[in-house]
C-alpha cells in the first residue's frame, strides 16, 4: 500500500533526489583520512601480542627482553589494565590483556609500543608466555556436555551455556492441536564475517589530563563509556573520534582491546600512539556472524493459515559475551514481523566455544532465523499443496497491526514488495528446465533498536544545528560507515533551510564535539538521527523565518524558505540579521522511541523498532546438476523504504545488501580447524568478486511511514535478509534437492544429488537438534487476549 | 645506492615530483608512499596482494603497490590517487565515481579509481564484461559493484 504523502511534504525540494554523497570528493581524491592515515609528532606505534592456544591457562608472561629491545618504548601486561568490560552489562567478560586464561586463537595477552611497528612486532617476539593447553570447545555439542576442564567462563552454566531464552506467546500446544498440517525442519548456518577493507585502527593521544581516541569504530558512544571504565577516568577527560570509515558491517560496534590498549600507552608514555590490526588480526577479532542451529516446527489449517510456530536456536558465541544476549534474542524476534503467527514458542541457547568472539553483523542473528523459516514455508507450502507465494500472502502481517510478541508495525509495503518483485522478474512464467532455478523470499528489519544497549534515558539521538560565519554547522553523534548517514544529516538539514547538501558543514560521530547518537548499528541513523536532525534544523528554520517576517512586516507564513533564499533576502543576510537580534544561533533537536512499540515481558527490549522495513527478492540463477556449481544470473529486490533520503545512496545499500547477501548464501564461511581459522586471509576467505557478482534490480517501494523523517524508513540492512533463502529456493527449483545448510557450496549439492540417487532424502543439512536444558517458558499474553481482558 | 644500516637511496618520480628518498631496503611500494612521502590516499586492506586497495600506477599500468619494492619503480612514472585531480579540477573518472555513486566507505575507492583510469585510457569503450576482468582483482566490500561499474561507463563516455 502507498499512502498519500502529507501536504506539506510534496513539495520536497532535496530529499528523495539521488545526490551524490557529501563527501565524495574526499574520497575520490585520497584527501580524506581514515584512522590508520592519522599521523601525529612523535608517534608510536603498538602491536599485540596474540594467543596461539584455542584455550590455555597463562601461567606466567616474561617480558623483560621486550623491554630490552632497542626502540621499546612500553610493554603492557593485563596487569596494567585489569578491569573487565563488554558491550553488554550483562557480560562484561572482557580484558584488553587477558592474564589469567586465552580463550581463542588471537586474544590479546600483551602490548608492546615502540618508535615502529617493526620494533613493536619484534617486541612482541621477544616476549615470552608460559601457557597450559586447556581442552577446547570446538562445537555448540561439546559446549553443551560438562567440560572436562573448567567451563570458558566463571558465569556460564549449565556447562559452557551462555545464555538461554525461552518465552511463550499465546497458547502453542492448543494451536498445534487444532493445525491440519504440522511440519518440522532442522537448518543450520554457518558463521561468516564482516570483512571490511579497511583494518581497524587506532591512534590516541594525551594533552595534560585528556585523551583523545580516534578510532575506525561504528559507536563512539560505547567505546567512550567502555573507555571510561577500564581507564579509570571521568567520561569528562576522554573523547572518542570516530574516524572516516573504511567499512564497518557491524565488525566495529564492540569496544576493542587495541583502543584500550593505546589510550593506556598515550597515559603512560604521554606520546600519541597508533595501532593498526593486519588482515589475519581482523579476521580473528571478528564479532561476526554467529553459527546457528535452528529447529522449526509450524501448524497450518486446511486453507494454509498458521495457527502457531515452535521456533528453536542454538548460537555459537566463540569466547566472550559480546552482543551475545542480544543476538540470541535476535533470532527469534522478528519472524512475526512478516507472518501473522497467533501462538508462537521460541527457545534459544548460545554457547561459549574457544573460537573468535560473535557479535552483530548486518541484520544482526535474523539472517540466520530468515533463511531457515522462508526454506521452511517453502516446504510447508509443497506439503499443503499452496504456492509458496499464496502460502505467504495468507500470512503476512497486517500494516497498523500488532504482533504476538507485542512488536508494534506500522507502515508495512509486504504486499507491495511482493508484487513488484514477482512483477519485475517473471517469476511465475519462469523457464522451467533442469538446472536453471528461481526462488522468493521476504523479510523485514528495524529501523533502530527500541531500546539502547545499556539501560540510561538519553535520548537515541540528538543534533544540534548552528548558523554563524560558518555557514551552517550540523552536531551529531551518529557515525559514517560508508552508509552514507552524514549525507542523510546534510540532506535533512538541507531541506529544512532551504540549502544543498554541500552547503551542511558536518561534525559527527565525536563525544568530546557533538551530543548523544548511540552509533552506527540496528539500522538506527536514518530515523533516529534524522528525526533529531529534522527537528533542530526546522527550529533554526522557524528563528530565521520569524526575525526576516518581522523585518519584511509579512506574517511568517508567507516567508518561503527555498534555493538558498529567506524571503527575499539571501541565507547569509538573513543569518546576520538574526544574530543581531537574538544572538547566538543554535537549534537542537532530539528523537526517543515512543513508549508501547514492544512487550513488557523478560526478553522485549529485543525486537521493538519504532518502524519495520520490508524487503522481497527473487533470484534467477542456474545450478549444474553434475558438479553443483551455481551461478547467479539475476537477482530482483524490492524494498519498503518509507522514502528515500537520497535515491542513489539507497539504491547502493540495496545492491551492497545483495552483494553480501549473496556471498554468505554461496560461499561465506569464518570456519575452524582446531581452534584456528580455516581461511584467515582475503584470498581464502571467498566473497565475490566483479566477476561473479549479478546484475540486481533495485526496486524501491514509499509507504511514508507516519514517524520517519519525511516518511523514511532503513535501508541498510533489510535487503540482505531474502536474498540467501531465495538462492536456497531457486537451487531446489533448479535441481530439486533442499540445501538445508548456508553457504550453499557446490559439494553440498552434489551430496544432496547423491542422496536423491540412493534413494534417500534428497536434501543435504543438519539431522540432530541437540538436547538444550531451555528454562521453563515465560508466558506472555498476547495482545489481543490482554487487551480484551482489560 | 646502497647506504649503511639497511637503507637505500632512491630517485623516485611520483605524481610528476622527483623525489630523492633514504628508505628502508625492504620497506614496500606502499609503505613507501604512506609512510615516507605521506600519501596516505594509497590504502591497504591485506598487504598480501589479494585485494587491490592499494593499486596504482606504474608508467599507466595498475600495480599492487604492497608487493612492489621501490627501487622496482626506479626509473618509471608512479601515479597515486593523489596525482588524479588537476588542481581542484577532478579527473573524469573521479567525477564519475562521484556523480554515479561509485563509492560508499571510499575505502577501495583510490584503487579503483586508477584501475578504471588503466582501462579506459587503453581502451576508451568496454563492455561491461571488459570492466569486470579489469576490475576483478579489486575487492569492495559496499557497493555490489554496480555503481563503480556505472562510473567506469559514465567516464568513458566522458573521456571519448
Ligand atoms: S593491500 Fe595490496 S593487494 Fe591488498
Ligand atoms: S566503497 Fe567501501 S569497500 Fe568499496
Amino acid at each position: 500500500m502507498t499512502i498519500e504523502a502529507p501536504r506539506d511534504e510534496r513539495a520536497l525540494r532535496v530529499v528523495g533526489k539521488s545526490l551524490p554523497r557529501v563527501e565524495a570528493a574526499a574520497k575520490v581524491t585520497g584527501s580524506i583520512a581514515y584512522a590508520d592515515d592519522i599521523v601525529l609528532p612523535g608517534m608510536l606505534f603498538c602491536k599485540l601480542l596474540r594467543s596461539r592456544h584455542p584455550y590455555a591457562r597463562v601461567l606466567s608472561i616474561d617480558t623483560r627482553a621486550a623491554r630490552a629491545v632497542p626502540g621499546v618504548v612500553a610493554v603492557l601486561t593485563g596487569h596494567d589494565l585489569p578491569v573487565n568490560y563488554g558491550i553488554m552489562p550483562t557480560c562484561e567478560d572482557e580484558h584488553a590483556l587477558e592474564h589469567e586464561k586465552v580463550r581463542f586463537v588471537g586474544d590479546p595477552v600483551a602490548a608492546v609500543a615502540a618508535v615502529d611497528e617493526e620494533t613493536a612486532q619484534a617486541g612482541c617476539r621477544a616476549i615470552s608466555v608460559e601457557y597450559e593447553p586447556l581442552e577446547a570447545v570446538e562445537s555448540i555439542e561439546q559446549a553443551l556436555v560438562p567440560p572436562d576442564d573448567e567451563p570458558l567462563h566463571d558465569y556460564a552454566g549449565p556447562a559452557n551455556v551462555h545464555r538461554l531464552a525461552a518465552l511463550e506467546f499465546g497458547d502453542v500446544d492448543a494451536g498445534f492441536a487444532r493445525a491440519a498440517h504440522v511440519r518440522e525442519d532442522i537448518f543450520f548456518f554457518e558463521g561468516n564475517t564482516h570483512l571490511p577493507m579497511e583494518q581497524h585502527s587506532a591512534t590516541a593521544q594525551v594533552a595534560g589530563d585528556k585523551v583523545t581516541l580516534w578510532s575506525s569504530t561504528q559507536d563512539p558512544h560505547y567505546v567512550h563509556r567502555a573507555l571510561a571504565k577500564v581507564l579509570g577516568l571521568p567520561m569528562g577527560k576522554l573523547r572518542v573520534v570516530a574516524a572516516p570509515h573504511g567499512g564497518g558491517f557491524g565488525g566495529k560496534c564492540d569496544p576493542f582491546s587495541h583502543e584500550i590498549v593505546v589510550c593506556k600507552v598515550a597515559m603512560m608514555t604521554g606520546r600519541p600512539v597508533k595501532c593498526t590490526l593486519t588482515r589475519e588480526e581482523v579476521f580473528y577479532t571478528h564479532r561476526g556472524r554467529h553459527p546457528v542451529l535452528m529447529w522449526v516446527r509450524t501448524g497450518v489449517d486446511a486453507d494454509g493459515r498458521i495457527l502457531a510456530m515452535h521456533f528453536r536456536s542454538a548460537l555459537d558465541g566463540g569466547a566472550y559475551g559480546s552482543y551475545g544476549p542480544a543476538s540470541t534474542l535476535y533470532t527469534g524476534a522478528l519472524q512475526t514481523t512478516t507472518y501473522a503467527i497467533p501462538a508462537y514458542r521460541f527457545e534459544g541457547a548460545r554457547v561459549f566455544t574457544n573460537k573468535a568472539p560473535c557479535g552483530p553483523k548486518r541484520g544482526h542473528g535474523t539472517p540466520q532465523p530468515r533463511f531457515a523459516l522462508e526454506v521452511h514455508l517453502d516446504k510447508l507450502a509443497a506439503d499443503v499443496g499452496l504456492d509458496p507465494v499464496e502460502l505467504r500472502r495468507r500470512n503476512f502481517v497486517k500494516p497498523f497491526s500488532r504482533t504476538v510478541n507485542w512488536l508494534r508495525i506500522t507502515s508495512c509495503g509486504l504486499e507491495e514488495v511482493t508484487n513488484r518483485v514477482l512483477e519485475a522478474s517473471g517469476y511465475a512464467r519462469r523457464e522451467r528446465r533442469r538446472g536453471h532455478g528461481m526462488g522468493f523470499a521476504v523479510s523485514s528489519y528495524m529501523c533502530g533498536a527500541g531500546l539502547p544497549i545499556y539501560w540510561n534515558k538519553m535520548p537515541h539521538s540528538e543534533c544540534v544545528v548552528n548558523v554563524g560565519r560558518g555557514g551552517v554547522t550540523l552536531y551529531c553523534g551518529a557515525t559514517d560507515i560508508g552508509q552514507g548517514s552524514d549525507s542523510v544529516l546534510a540532506t535533512v538539514a538541507a531541506e529544512e533551510l532551504g540549502l544543498w547538501p554541500g552547503d551542511i558543514r558536518l561534525v559527527t560521530g565525536d563525544t568530546g564535539l557533538t551530543p548523544v547518537d548511540l552509533g552506527s548499528y540496528s539500522s538506527r541513523v536514518t530515523f533516529m538521527a534524522g528525526n533529531a536532525a529534522r527537528e533542530a534544523a526546522a527550529k533554526m528554520r522557524a528563528l530565521l523565518v520569524g526575525v526576516v517576517a518581522d523585518e519584511e512586516g509579512c506574517a511568517p507564513q508567507e516567508v518561503e524558505v527555498r534555493d538558498g533564499k529567506v524571503g527575499r533576502m539571501t541565507f547569509e543576510e538573513a543569518a546576520t540579521l538574526a544574530e543581531e537580534h537574538l544572538g547566538v544561533l543554535s537549534a537542537h533537536g532530539t528523537y526517543t522511541p515512543p513508549e508501547g512499540i514492544g512487550g513488557r515481558y523478560k526478553g522485549a527490549g529485543v525486537g521493538p523498532s519504532p518502524a519495520y522495513s520490508y524487503s522481497a527478492a527473487t533470484v534467477d540463477l542456474d545450478a549444474d546438476p553434475g558438479s553443483g556449481e551455481i551461478r547467479v544470473n539475476k537477482v530482483w529486490l524490492a524494498h519498503d523504504i518509507g522514502r528515500s533520503i537520497n535515491e542513489m545512496a539507497a539504491r547502493g545499500q540495496v545492491e551492497g545488501g545483495v552483494y553480501m547477501g549473496l556471498g554468505e548464501a554461496l560461499m561465506e564461511a569464518q570456519a575452524y580447524r582446531d581452534g584456528l581459522h580455516r581461511q584467515p586471509s582475503m584470498l581464502d576467505y571467498k566473497s565475490l568478486t566483479f566477476l561473479e557478482m549479478p546484475e540486481v534490480e533495485t526496486i524501491l517501494v514509499e509507504t511514508h511511514d507516519p514517524e520517519g523523517p519525511y516518511g523514511a524508513k532503513e535501508v541498510g540492512q533489510g535487503p540482505l535478509l531474502p536474498v540467501i533463502p531465495a538462492v536456497v529456493s531457486a537451487v531446489h527449483d533448479a535441481l530439486g534437492v533442499w540445501i538445508d545448510e548456508v553457504p550453499v557450496t557446490p559439494d553440498k549439492i552434489v551430496r544432496a544429488l547423491d542422496a536423491r540417487a540412493k534413494g534417500k532424502e534428497a536434501r543435504y543439512g543438519p539431522k540432530r537438534f541437540p538436547d538444550i536444558p531451555y528454562p521453563d517458558l515465560v508466558k506472555v499474553v498476547p495482545p489481543d487476549a490482554a487487551t480484551a481482558a482489560l | 645506492m646502497e647506504v649503511p644500516d639497511g637503507r637505500e637511496l632512491l630517485r623516485l618520480s611520483v605524481n610528476r615530483e622527483d623525489r630523492l628518498l633514504l628508505v628502508r631496503s625492504h620497506a614496500t611500494l606502499l609503505e613507501v608512499l604512506r609512510e615516507d612521502l605521506g600519501l596516505t590516499g594509497t590504502k591497504h586492506g591485506c598487504e598480501l596482494g589479494e585485494c587491490g586497495a592499494c593499486t596504482v600506477l606504474v608508467d599507466g599500468t595498475p600495480q599492487l603497490s604492497c608487493l612492489l619494492l621501490p627501487a622496482q619503480v626506479e626509473g618509471t612514472a608512479v601515479t597515486t590517487i593523489e596525482g588524479l585531480a588537476r588542481g581542484s579540477e577532478l579527473h573524469p573518472v573521479q567525477q564519475a565515481f562521484v556523480a554515479q555513486g561509485g563509492l560508499q566507505c571510499g575505502y577501495c575507492t583510490p584503487g579503483m579509481v586508477l584501475a578504471a583510469k588503466a582501462l579506459l585510457d587503453e581502451n576508451p569503450a568496454p563492455s561491461r564484461d571488459e570492466i569486470k576482468e579489469a576490475l576483478a582483482g579489486n575487492l569492495c566490500r559496499c557497493t555490489g559493484y554496480a555503481g563503480i561499474i556505472e562510473a567506469v561507463e559514465e567516464a568513458g563516455r566522458m573521456l571519448s
